[in-house]
């Protein structure tokens, strides 16, 4: 009866291509199976976390000691400037577009991606630009060392006057950085909108599809404004124009808005997904419905309109006026209020909860507690004077880490033990995931927390010394950075040994509520095939005793019968 | 959409509860507000204690938020745990319309109060003026007019890779910046390579300097010691040594210095970066590739960088 539930609403993507390896080579080769695409970009971002990390390291050993002894500040310039490109570029916008991939056709039972080869091509460019990036550091000079935002004047100083440079190499890796992300966000709002099964309108749609969806579109809108000013930079640097060169009338300052009229609305392209983990995990974890559902669906394109109207804030010292400070203090403030809507909906969910404090739910905790803290620094930042005083110190960066590591990455890790057992059809080991976290949460409060009474006080930020008044929170903040680098080792190892040995996992380790949880663990190559099941209920019916789905224990049988690959074969060619 | 739990009649010792919870949380809020002034260096500028009149309120109201939020996400955690073997759900509340609406509006009130009392401290602070354009290799100095209601100045804040030059009316020339207290002070801010910025932590002051660019801007230090000038805007290889000290003194000491100075010849200043990057040609220029410092400006007073600052 199921085999005639097919929608024709519901569109087809493209079997993947013929002849794809179906076993762990499949993981290197072109694969256009979204669930494959997506555990490629997730490996390949964890790899490029420890990278950066260890530049990080370098960078936090420089900085636990006044004088600049341990690199030359040229050495210092590059690879903090390379630690915050590879974090974004190769660690956070890759990881969250993993998750994207195998979470976003799951959730709304497509058996794919909209374009599944424009999906593939998405990701074989991330390797490609990480080559281009990394390259960086054998070129003549050294890689780019301008600081992750590239300002010119002082990012088109070539002192070796070769046309091949590190900051070549940079804004050439940026650009494709950017395309990639295109096209990837043109597969996923394309797929969101068109691939819905049957039943899951909008407001059926689990949150993290909504995030996904919000995220996308400001990439859609902001990455042209910054793709544009990368070639202008890249002709300012290489074919002498200029666009921003105050020598010959350009100004400066014209970067920074195209710069930041994406750059800032990115730190919400990172973390709306993040927000959508959080909306995921938490009534799992607490076993009730997520509060007001609608409201934090909504709250998602609401972050999304007033991200693209406060760039400016970036600017206040810049000889902005005032009345344009005004302007732009008063939206990048707005923001709190649809976070701030997420914020409550959250503690709305736990309140009252069953909670099970396994390790997603405790970086989802970590990540919510963190992340409260740093939507309070946000304001700070956001009203002019303060911002006048702290801006570009030390305070700066460690709100930005608040949020870009102690509330994302912390999702990130949330999000990947939760969807493990799904997608890898093994369960973690538990005990390692709780030292993870603890190390994890302990290093990453430890390295941050201080360092904002650094720039209090008054510490720059970029320095490689300093004076010795700001020595004793450096000093916390370098021992709590090296914990961080400690903590991966259990992650690690949890991954690794989990993936190759960890117990088979049931479809639904976590009776968690969701079409992806209806599916056998791992999935099949297309996800419910023709089988695709017909939306009857909002999300998160935890406590509600109503079915997700039409016919709902044909599901729920069918993906606890799929054990294994063996068996699921000749069910996928009959 | 929206279902409540069932109503309960008035439950007193929940009241009592949140009462004393609330009231708690107002007490650190407003402890951590006050603690909140020791966090910053001495208030050195008229804006200073607007600027920490503006943080303690955001820290009071910041810290009743966190605690509030976190001492809800804490009383879950110790009281709505699910024992080992516990595998029922929690409490079906899907939402509540009358609360979320709440919720939405009190964040968006916090922030419109806190936004218009910041536009208030901000009219008066007062400290930027005009940003003319010029062309690099012409004279900026030309385009400026002054503050009209600046006591001393303009000087002219030069900043280069990696050295700040203060040039005053009379024509003298330092390393580091000598300001009378409790006067208003002009400055028209140069930069002669790329972005630097004018960072006085004392004063709660911050401007960017752009090349092709002349900015106006004035400020009025009311505490006399010798402070931190820092540059703020990355600036490359030797920023980090790119500091000098603004020394604030009487009327009478600045204007002894002013005449003293102008009778020093002329002689190289303050070029903290040089140092470094001779112990660089030293070694065989290893590192990665850096633009050589500007040389030292030439000044009539290098300043002494032995003296240890206040602030």
């Amino acid at each position: 009866m199921t085999t005639t539930n097919y929608d024709p609403r519901v569109l087809k993507a493209p079997h993947p291509v013929p002849g794809a390896p179906d076993n762990w080579k499949r993981f290197f080769s072109f694969n256009t199976d979204a669930k494959v695409i997506g555990i490629q970009y997730i490996a390949t971002s964890l790899f490029f976390l420890l990278v950066g990390g260890l530049l990080a390291m370098i960078v936090r050993g420089e900085l636990i000691t006044p004088p600049a002894d341990l690199v030359d500040p040229t050495v210092y310039n590059g690879l903090y400037t390379m630690h915050g490109t590879v974090m974004l570029f190769l660690f956070l916008f890759p990881i969250l577009n993993g998750f994207n991939n195998l979470l976003i056709p799951t959730m709304i039972g497509a058996p794919d991606m909209a374009f599944p080869k424009l999906n593939a091509a998405a990701f074989w460019l991330v390797p490609v630009f990480a080559v281009v990036l990394m390259g960086s550091f054998f070129a003549p000079g050294g890689p780019a060392s301008s600081g992750w935002w590239s300002y010119p004047p002082m990012s088109l100083q070539n002192p070796l006057g070769h046309f091949i440079n590190g900051e070549f190499l940079w804004i050439l890796a940026v650009a494709l950085s950017g395309i990639s992300s295109i096209m990837g966000a043109v597969n996923f709002v394309t797929t969101i909108i068109r691939m819905r099964a049957p039943g899951m309108g909008f407001f059926k749609m689990p949150v993290f599809v909504w995030t996904a969806w919000a995220a996308q579109t400001i990439q859609l809108i902001g990455l042209p404004a910054l793709t544009g000013g990368a070639v202008m930079l890249l002709f300012d640097l290489s074919f002498g124009t200029s666009f921003f060169r105050p020598e010959g009338g350009g100004d400066p300052v014209l970067f920074q808005h195209f710069f930041w009229f994406y750059s800032h609305p990115a730190v919400y392209v990172l973390v709306l997904p993040v927000f959508g983990i959080f909306s995921e995990l938490f009534p799992v974890y607490a076993r009730k419905p997520l509060f007001g559902y609608r409201f934090v669906a909504i709250a998602s394109f609401g972050i999304t309109f007033l991200s693209l109207i406060v760039w400016a804030h970036h600017m206040f010292y810049t000889g902005t006026p005032n009345w344009m400070r005004h302007i732009f203090m008063f939206t990048t403030m707005l923001i709190a209020v649809p976070t701030g809507v997420k914020v409550f909906a959250w503690l709305g969910t736990l309140w009252q909860g069953n909670l099970r404090l396994n390790t997603p739910m405790l970086f989802c905790l970590g990540g919510l507690f963190n992340f409260i803290f740093a939507g309070i620094t946000g304001v700070m930042l956001a009203t002019v004077p303060i911002d006048i005083h702290v801006g570009n110190t030390a305070f700066v960066v460690a709100h930005f880490h608040y949020v870009i590591f102690n509330t994302i990455a912390f999702g990130v890790f949330a999000g990947i033990y939760h969807w493990f057992p799904k997608f890898t059809g093994r369960m973690y080991y538990e005990g390692l995931g709780k030292v993870h976290f603890v190390l994890t949460f302990i290093g990453a409060t430890l390295n941050w927390l201080p360092i904002h009474w650094a720039g209090l006080l008054g510490m720059p930020r970029r320095v490689a010394s300093y004076d010795p008044e700001f020595a004793i929170w450096n000093v916390l903040g370098s021992i709590g950075a090296f914990m961080l680098g400690v903590a991966s080792i259990p992650f690690i190892l949890n991954m690794v040994s989990s993936w190759a040995r960890g117990p088979k996992a049931p479809a639904n380790p976590w009776r968690a509520i969701g079409l992806e949880w209806l599916l056998p663990s791992p999935p099949p190559a297309e996800n419910f095939e023709d089988d695709i099941p017909t939306v009857i209920s909002e999300p998160y019916g935890y406590g509600l005793g109503h079915p997700l789905v039409e016919d709902e224990e044909f599901y729920v049988r069918r993906s606890q019968e799929a054990l294994t690959d063996d068996q699921r074969q000749p069910r996928h060619s009959a | 959409m929206t279902t409540t739990a069932p109503k309960n009649s008035p439950n007193i010792g929940a009241i009592v509860i949140i009462t004393i919870a609330v009231v708690i949380n107002l007490v650190i809020a407003k402890l951590m507000a006050m603690w909140s002034y020791s966090w910053f260096p001495p208030q050195a500028s008229s804006a200073a204690p607007y600027v920490d009149d503006l943080f303690a309120l955001e820290t009071g109201i910041g810290s009743f938020i966190f605690f509030g939020c976190t001492g809800v996400m804490g009383w879950v955690l110790l009281f709505n745990r699910a024992g080992k073997y516990d595998e029922s759900d929690g409490a079906p509340i899907e939402g509540n319309t009358k609360l979320e609406i709440i919720w939405t509006i009190i964040p968006l009130v916090t922030v419109l109060v806190i936004a218009a009392y910041t536009m208030n401290v901000n009219m008066k602070l007062q400290n930027l003026g005009p940003k003319h354009k010029y062309t690099i290799g012409t004279d900026p100095t030309a385009l400026m007019e002054a503050d009209p209601i600046a006591d001393v100045g303009p000087i002219d804040v030069i900043a280069r890779q990696w050295s700040w030059e203060f040039v005053y009316p009379n024509g003298v020339r330092s390393s580091e910046l000598h300001l009378p207290v409790d006067q208003r002070v002009n400055f028209r801010l140069i930069s002669e390579d790329v972005l630097h910025s004018f960072f006085v932590p004392a004063f709660r002051l911050k401007q960017d300097i752009i090349p092709g660019s002349i900015i106006s801007y004035s400020l009025t230090p009311t505490k006399e010691g010798r402070f931190r000038l820092r540059d703020a805007m990355f600036s490359g290889a030797y920023f980090s040594q790119n500091q000098t000290d603004v020394i604030v003194e009487s009327d009478q000491a600045y204007g002894d210095w002013l005449t003293t100075t102008a009778k020093q010849p002329l002689q190289p200043g303050l070029d903290p970066g040089r140092a470094l990057y001779d112990r660089r040609i030293a070694r065989g220029d290893k590192g990665w590739a850096t633009v050589p410092p500007a040389p030292p400006p030439m000044v009539n007073d290098p300043g002494d960088p032995s003296i240890p600052h206040d602030a």
